[in-house]
């Protein structure tokens, strides 16, 4: 033990207090920090997804996946999402380029597409709802109100960040801080999408298969 | 022993040394990003381009119904699922294994294992339990999805 | 017309839901209030209002929060004891006819506010506490990533602690049991508020214990001192790394299944229902997905402050730090591999019994080889019998029992002997009083001179911990012998009268435990009292090994004037053998984070909408969320969170650092 902790003979004692120190840029952490939030996101959809995996079947006497959605539909609003990611993408390329207009047009289109989404969504939500298949009618469509719902809500609450940021940028421009925020929100879009990926693909194309 | 196994690793996760001085020399306005890779137009685009050419069969082949099988439709949009799930990683969302020295990647990783495990555990534990303890949900449930 | 209205401003309260009929409530109530009163008379007549409110309750510091954290455990401490004590004492005297002193409605929420309580308002703030305060010290860090989230963090928790507290005195709290299983905890079988209460404590202290396992992930990924590899992390951060890393994959898994079963009970969806398909064992497999990483979220902070103890103490480098490292890292996957052993009974069947039988032996190995570690770096050292230390004996002691009583629970056969009966109440007890608890006091008794510049009394310390290791073992072991027979828990009167004996010797364990409580109370104190005597001014008073001893103590608000340069494992001690000048010059002026008291309004907000969505008072609810979004956004606005303390701000507490150093002949 003691022969480690002995400078070796003939070596300088070692540097042991960093006198001539930077400090931390303001913000480094963030999007890692932002990135282990998504994770944590993750998992709440993993539980729902796994609740829709094992509720898939039950309708209790009601209707069935195959009978109640519309794929044409759900197609559109998969289109609606992705357009939206590739304008969120080109509002972070003009971001680096440091156009402030060009940032905040691509962010009210990126905002326009996922109002779209919503407005689909909500639309299919209410024509279930109407046609008698609320979440409550059956464990199956809890878990699909649910998971689905859970990805709309998300959808807002990026939309509503969407709107706080486009404030900020034409406020106070693109500082660092708001570059970042701007990162962030685009993993969180980003990220919807991917989630989009698997409701589309587990929920709607394998429930109409099912 | 503790003495040299922990030498060995200091060397192995010499990074993190490099790591610690990185934020001494950086400054803020140089990378608000912390070193998270940038997207090309041209990057979106082919993530863009790779989705249509993945989400488009999928649903082309649910709603046509080409394939007789849905065992083998469903085998085929779930891969095509996965594979799109890594384009958007890699052209959206960026991913790859050197921003913040591997620890989104590390956390990526760490999350898709534990998603499989809970999603598969639920799956084959309910699946059991519904079989030996639900015997008449079971028929139920067979008689409503046919 | 007017019942309508009043429905719609007060939803489901109501002059009913004041207990004014339960004696006991009432004494409690009385009790409560004339002491809430005092304290605040007192702080109002000290004038420690706007002290507290600038220098605590709006402190990103993580220093101070982490003191926030354990104060807040040892508060609710009291409380969940409280319940202990009035459990012990209803099971020794309800024999043969006599009911005892707890009606049935009212024994059922004292045992769930019990469990409620202590695992998530006393032992999670008190590993969160530690960790908050330690690990920005022993990395060489002036604060955590997200200083701002940190006190938001902790005010989201003590939200949901008051949410439960409130609880006691309106309405009623839960009476399902600490997991709420459903079906009892639908809304067919539980109308009333209890679950309500049970969801909304649970889900805003969660979005706190979450984003602050984010926050101390970050911090040690990214904050760490130049020169700290990985495995030059000293071994209680390692632990709070993993903690943290479970803390963020579990705690979204309760969230979810919580909010399941709040639709169910809100909205009337059918996950947990026995009709419309929903399916109740789903809720018992899913919060155990949580459940189980969550003992582990509890228990390896503690491994973490027992391997720094034991390694002071012993006046030696931890034995196999290597291994406890990737101990730890085995123990965080394998974590996530054993949950269905809460519940083999309920018919999974062979096949998925015996994989996770055989996950949960296979995870006792790192444990047990952290535990020879341990042995290993006592052994032919030179231990001081501290009272830390003394803690860290017991736990070893203790622990080791529990553990094995845990490896025989983990055979399916004979857990169908085993399940929900006494003997499994004294297995967790047994690792959680032995492991965490025992873990958290060994901290204290540790950090304690850290955190205030003075050692706790020892006389006063020695006591407690004798009380608390005898007590434990008189109060636990009857359990142990009431399971092997077959009591199961949660029984309130019992009819064969052979069994009383057991029951009376459980409450005079529960006794000495309470007189262990009180000598630690008073140990508290008579420090306080005795701090001059007590004052240690080197900063060091163990002879420490890691580098939160290498600052004054308490340490200044920027912890470190200069970054430490990490070149060792045990980089003080490092520092110490190799004589290392402390810099006397040359301070500058240290970038820090403002304080902000956008974290307890928010969290204030959150208790409101958690409280109207309990009673159902719609309009309140709503406007409480319109208000948290507000200020949210509103906060985001605020790009000023920055200052700088003063170069000559840091120089006069650097002079005074290196005179006290000169006065302790350093």
């Amino acid at each position: 033990m003691s022969t480690m902790t002995q400078t070796p003979p003939g070596t300088e004692n070692p540097v042991f207090y960093d006198l001539d120190e930077h400090e931390h840029p303001p913000g480094h952490s963030t999007m890692l920090g932002f990135w282990l939030y998504l994770m944590s996101d993750c998992l709440i959809f993993a539980m729902l997804f796994a609740a829709y995996g094992v509720y898939g079947g039950s309708y209790a006497g009601g209707p069935t996946a195959r009978e109640l959605f519309e794929l044409p539909l759900v197609a559109v609003n998969t289109t609606m999402l992705l357009l939206s990611s590739i304008t969120y993408g080109f509002a972070m390329i003009s971001a680096d380029e440091r156009k402030r207009g060009a940032v905040l047009s691509w962010l009210a289109i990126t905002a326009l597409f996922g109002a779209a989404f919503l407005a689909i969504e909500l639309y299919e939500f209410s024509n279930l709802i109407h046609e008698g298949a609320g979440p409550q009618r059956s464990a199956f469509l809890s878990s699909f109100f649910t998971l689905v719902g859970t990805h709309g809500l998300h959808v807002t609450f990026g939309l509503i960040w969407l709107g706080t940021l486009m404030v900020q940028v034409s406020r106070r421009g693109l500082v660092d801080a708001n570059l970042r925020r701007l990162q962030c929100l685009s993993l969180f879009w980003h990220f919807l999408d991917v989630i989009w990926i698997g409701v589309f693909t587990f929920v709607y194309l394998l429930g109409v298969l099912r | 022993m503790s003495a040299d196994t922990h030498h060995g690793h200091a060397a192995d996760h010499g990074h993190a040394h490099g790591n610690g001085h990185g934020h001494g020399h950086g400054h803020g306005h140089d990378d608000p990003h912390g070193g998270a890779a940038h997207g090309s137009r041209k990057g979106y685009w082919i993530g863009f381009l790779l989705s249509v050419l993945l989400t488009a069969p999928a649903f082309a082949l649910v709603m046509s119904g080409v394939i007789a099988d849905p065992r083998l439709t469903a085998g085929i949009v779930m891969a095509l699922a996965m594979v799109q799930i890594v384009v958007h990683m890699i052209y959206f969302l960026h991913m790859n294994t050197k921003s913040e020295a591997g620890w989104t990647m590390m956390a990526l990783i760490f999350t898709v294992i534990i998603v499989v495990i809970v999603i598969s555990g639920s799956l084959w534990v309910m699946y059991h339990m519904n079989l030996n303890m639900m015997p008449q949900m079971q028929a139920e449930m067979s008689s409503a999805g046919m | 017309m007017s019942d309508d209205l009043i429905k719609t401003i007060f939803g489901r309260l109501s002059l009913e839901s004041f207990p004014i009929h339960e004696p006991i409530l009432i004494g409690t109530f009385a009790m409560v209030a004339l002491g809430g009163a005092a304290l605040l008379g007192a702080l109002t007549y000290f004038r420690l209002w706007g002290y507290l409110w600038k220098e605590w309750f709006t402190s990103v510091d993580h220093k101070k929060i982490g003191i926030m954290y354990i104060v807040l455990a040892l508060v609710m401490f009291l409380r969940g004891f409280a319940d202990a004590l009035m459990m012990r004492a209803q099971q020794a005297i309800a024999f043969g006819g006599n009911e005892g002193f707890l009606p049935a409605h009212h024994y059922d929420q004292v045992f769930t506010a019990h469990g409620v309580i202590m695992i998530f308002f006393v032992a999670m703030p008190f590993v969160t506490g530690l960790m908050n305060y330690v690990v920005p010290l022993q990395i060489g860090a002036r604060d955590v990533s997200f200083p701002f989230l940190n006190n938001f963090s902790f005010w989201m928790t003590v939200s949901g602690a008051v949410i439960v507290m409130m609880s006691l005195f309106v309405g009623e709290f839960a009476r399902t049991g600490w997991l709420a299983m459903a079906p009892l905890s639908g809304i067919d079988y539980s109308p009333d508020v209890g679950v309500d209460y049970y969801v909304w404590a649970l889900q805003i202290a969660g979005v706190g214990t979450l984003l602050s396992g984010v926050n101390l992930l970050a911090t040690i990924i990214k904050m760490r001192a130049p020169g700290m590899t990985l495995m030059q992390m000293p071994i209680f951060t390692w632990s709070a790394l993993v903690t943290n890393v479970l803390i963020v994959a579990a705690f979204p898994v309760l969230t979810a299944v919580l909010a399941m079963l709040s639709l169910d009970r809100y909205v009337g969806t059918n996950f947990f229902t026995n009709t419309g398909g929903g399916n109740p064992m789903m809720y018992t497999n899913m919060i155990w997905i949580w459940g189980h990483p969550e003992v582990y979220i509890l228990i390896l902070p503690a491994f973490g402050v027992f391997s720094e103890v034991v390694s002071t103490f012993s006046g030696k480098r931890l034995f196999g730090y290597t291994s406890m490292v990737y101990a730890l890292i085995v123990i965080c996957i394998l974590s996530y591999l054993v949950w269905l052993h809460h519940f083999f009974t309920m018919g999974s069947g062979a096949s998925v019994n015996s994989f996770f039988g055989i996950t949960t032996m296979i995870i006792s190995i790192p444990t047990g080889a952290k535990i020879f570690n341990w042995m290993f770096t006592m052994y032919r050292g030179r231990i001081r019998f501290e009272l830390p230390m003394m803690w860290a004996v017991a736990f070893m002691l203790t622990f080791v029992i529990g553990g094995m009583t845990g490896v025989m629970l983990a055979v399916p056969p004979a857990d169908f002997q085993f399940h929900n009966s006494l003997f499994l109440v004294a297995h967790f007890h047994n690792v959680i009083i032995g492991g965490v608890l025992f873990g958290m006091f060994a901290g204290v008794n540790y950090w304690w001179p850290k955190a205030f510049g003075f050692k706790l009394d020892k006389f006063w310390g020695t006591i407690s911990f004798w009380c608390w290791v005898v007590g434990f073992w008189v109060a636990f072991t009857p359990l142990y012998v009431l399971g092997l027979m077959g009591v199961t828990r949660r029984l309130r009167a019992f009819d064969d009268p052979s069994l009383q004996i057991w029951f009376v010797i459980a409450a005079v364990g529960a006794l000495i435990i309470a007189a262990g409580i009180g000598s630690m109370l008073i140990q508290f104190y008579v420090s306080i009292r005795d701090r001059e005597k007590l004052r240690d001014f080197t900063g060091d008073p163990w002879n420490g090994r890691t580098l939160e001893w290498a600052t004054s103590s308490p340490p200044p608000a920027y912890n470190f004037a200069f970054s430490p340069v990490i070149h060792d494992l045990d980089a003080w001690h490092d520092m110490k053998q190799r004589k290392a000048e402390r810099p006397t010059e040359g301070f500058r002026a240290i970038h820090m984070p403002k304080n902000t008291g956008a974290g307890i309004i928010l969290a204030g907000l959150s208790t409101v909408f958690g409280v109207a969505m309990i009673w159902y008072i719609w309009w309140l609810a709503a406007l409480a969320f319109v208000a948290l979004l507000a200020v949210a956004i509103g906060h985001t606005f605020n790009y000023d969170r920055d200052f700088h303390i003063p170069a000559e701000d840091v120089v006069k507490n650097e002079d005074a650092r290196t005179r006290a150093l000169q006065s302790a002949g350093i």
